[in-house]
């Protein structure tokens, strides 16, 4: 190309393309500064920080009661398992014992969660790449979970429901029969949606091959949750590093082969069906009675030192690091965000591609810019 | 009297004729609001939604609202555009749009259109012009995003319309003719419709057709999650009602098209000429927004290779197919 310009006054450059941060699929407020030669990305910046709020640093000033609702804001999407990581390391630093029923209840509006998120995950992945329906069909499931969770914590999204030590709320009456009434719906559901999206060969031809990495690669950028589970990475901190009850439960843990757009798609309908067996299991085995909060202290010290956990969010590892001095307010709270971490791989995935591919990619990382900004 | 094409022209003829283009005009405005209503409540329906349906009785005037919104807001022009073709160029795209319509048979007789002997000829040289419009509303905008739109669209309007020139070309060779109504005469004559003999015709038609009216899985140029509004980015009020209209127009056009050529155009049993044309042109439209309900949008670099090595060796498989038919048979 360049030989024929040569003689001509024809100039040939890059163009930078900002993609955002106001932006249809960027699933928020995120910036991404692409220098494009025709359609091919030549270089890929994100930039973050445009839904800043300052959680970590906010916490220093509140009990560790009150960050619960900070919690709920990083991924908006799974509040609960966020709420529940945040839990989960105050009781691991107290060596809380958690009652039966909350325990329980806990595994239950987590995985309601977790379907939620991923459905919509699997949705707005859609809708980026040109189809709309699915999108406003994963609404209708979603507003049954939303709704359930809606009766047992009082909110649809941002929820507030754990507290150390157990749940704020026990099951309203007749609640876990809604729910055993939703999950075979559900399972139909999930059949439905493989049979339309999986088998459609403009979205197989869309997403195979496209933004694939092996899986020392993932481990090197620190991946998590799906898109390290999608190399055929063996990696589920509920099986690996069995938390609350999931011991008990009998689910397995689906991998992907190739690493590709699709695995990562596909993972997301694979873990429904998963989430669907845990709820089934933890519905049938839940106590029908029983104190949902444990015994704990009135004002909640931590020990002086240092604590993390970390659990499996929707979209990877969930971590809370807690640095304490003994008072009543952590004197340093970091929080491990999946999407963030997810999100590092990006630049690297997309050098070379097409701008078409951009969107498959980054919609396949699959995002939250609450959580990636914190 | 509306045969005109027969009668030597006179003032009252003209001023009949003048009438005829206005009514034309006024129709396809009406049928593309209506289109656009339609659309809405049959996806939204498709999609498990309500749609439209608190401007007036179910909705029905909430396009009619939405037009006079676009009509009525500020006409902007960005400061770094280039101001003339910026201006210039929803014309060039909506004008052609218009033309078509003018040979489209509507009826036996050719109401109020013109029954020109090189109907379809005319259809695809005019609708490439369109493509100006587009391409030079999306340079001329001065915006990223509209540039890349613009040209996918004059890539991809370019190189679709090989194919679908070359599937009306075996329509041309069954029928002897380009004339619209001659052709519709003679799928009359032989008794059954051109979709049946030209299979392979119409099935290149369609897809190239929806590609040639960027819709779903075809719509890069607007694909608004890669490239946010496409060609039109830039453009507000009216000046995008111009580039919306087009769109519109040429789906009403190209059902019409689809209608005459493979479909038996107004002929049918029973029913009046002009309802069995509209029945066919509905469920055209029909089968677009079922498309646009469930496809996702196919991938910018396999849209030229889908057209150059499938679509186009297709067409032509058809065409020789029906020339040695013609020649032997």
């Amino acid at each position: 190309m360049s030989s024929l310009l040569e003689n001509t006054n024809i100039r040939e450059e890059e163009m930078i393309l900002n993609v955002g941060p106001q932006h249809p699929s960027t699933h928020g407020v995120f910036r991404l500064v692409v220098k494009l030669d025709a359609e091919t990305i030549v270089e890929a910046e994100p930039v973050i920080g445009y839904l800043h709020r300052g959680t970590e640093k906010l916490a220093e000033d509140l009990q560790y009661t009150q960050i619960i609702p900070y919690t709920d804001r990083l991924d908006y999407l799974s509040a609960m398992l966020n709420n529940y990581a945040l839990c989960r390391t105050v009781e691991e630093a107290l060596d809380l014992e958690i009652p039966e029923r909350a325990e329980h209840l806990r595994v239950i509006v987590m995985e309601l969660n977790r379907i939620g998120s991923h459905l919509l995950a699997v949705g707005s992945y859609l809708l980026d790449l040109g189809a709309m329906s699915p999108f406003l069909y994963v609404f209708q499931e979603r507003e049954q979970i939303v709704q359930l969770l809606n009766e047992i914590s009082g909110a649809r999204l941002t929820y507030n429901y754990m507290r150390v030590g157990g749940v704020k709320w026990d099951a309203p009456p007749g609640w876990l029969d809604r729910v055993r009434e939703f999950l075979p719906f559900m399972k139909e559901r999930i059949k439905m949606y493989d049979k339309l999206i999986t088998g459609n060969e403009i979205f197989v031809d869309r997403t195979r091959k496209i933004g694939i990495y092996d899986t020392e690669k993932a481990l090197s950028y620190g991946l998590s949750g799906i898109n390290l589970r999608s190399t055929g990475f063996k990696w589920d901190l509920r099986r690996n590093k069995p938390y609350s009850i999931y011991d008990r439960f009998d689910f397995e843990i689906p991998v992907g082969q190739t690493g590709d757009c699709f695995d990562r798609y596909y993972l997301h309908i694979l873990e429904m069906e998963q989430s669907v067996r845990i709820v089934e299991q933890a519905v049938a085995q839940i106590p029908s009675s029983g104190a949902i909060l444990g015994k704990v202290p009135k004002m909640i010290r931590v020990p002086a030192g240092e604590y993390y956990t970390g659990i499996e969010g929707s979209r990877g590892e969930l971590g809370f690091y807690i640095v304490s001095d003994g008072k009543d307010k952590p004197y340093r709270l970091k929080i491990r965000k999946p999407s963030f971490v997810n999100l590092q791989i990006l630049p690297e995935l997309l050098r070379g591609q097409s701008m078409a591919n951009l969107i498959a990619i980054l919609g396949a990382i699959d995002i939250v810019l609450g959580e990636v900004d914190g | 009297m509306w045969n005109w094409e027969k009668t030597p022209l006179t003032w009252p003829h003209f001023l009949v004729m003048l009438l005829g283009t206005v009514i034309i005009l006024l129709l396809a405005l009406g049928v593309v609001t209506y289109t656009i209503y339609w659309q809405r409540r049959i996806i939204a329906w498709m999609q498990g939604r309500i749609g439209p349906n608190r401007t007036g009785p179910f909705g029905l005037l909430q396009t009619v609202a939405d037009v006079l919104k676009l009509l009525i807001k500020e006409d902007i022009v960005p400061e770094k555009a280039d101001r003339v073709l910026f201006l210039i160029a929803p014309i060039i795209a909506f004008v052609p749009s218009f033309v078509v319509l003018s040979i489209i048979p509507f009826t036996m007789t050719h109401v109020f259109t013109a029954g020109l002997g090189i109907g379809v000829l005319l259809y695809i040289g005019f609708s490439a012009i369109t493509i100006h419009g587009v391409m030079l509303g999306g340079w001329a905008s001065n915006n990223k995003y509209a540039l890349l739109g613009g040209m996918r669209s004059a890539a991809q309007m370019l190189s679709y319309e090989i194919p679908l020139g070359l599937s009306i070309v075996g329509i041309v060779l069954m029928s002897g003719t380009l004339d619209l109504n001659q052709i519709v005469l003679k799928q009359q004559q032989m008794g059954w419709w051109f979709a049946g003999p030209q299979f392979l015709g119409f099935i290149v038609f369609l897809i190239a057709g929806t590609a040639e009216l960027n819709r779903t899985p075809f719509d890069l140029p607007e694909a608004e999650s890669e490239l946010v509004g496409g060609y039109h980015t830039e453009y507000t009020g009216f000046r995008f009602a111009f580039f919306m209209l087009t769109e519109y127009v040429y789906l009403f056009a190209m059902g019409a098209l689809v209608a005459t050529l493979f479909l038996g155009g107004w002929s049918g049993p029973f029913l009046p000429g002009w309802l069995w044309f509209t029945i066919k042109v509905f469920l055209y439209i029909n089968f677009q927004f079922w498309l646009q309900a469930s496809m996702p949008r196919i991938r910018a670099d396999r849209l030229m290779t889908f057209s150059w090595k499938v679509l186009l060796p297709l067409a032509l498989i058809n065409l020789v197919l029906t020339a040695v038919l013609k020649v032997f048979v």
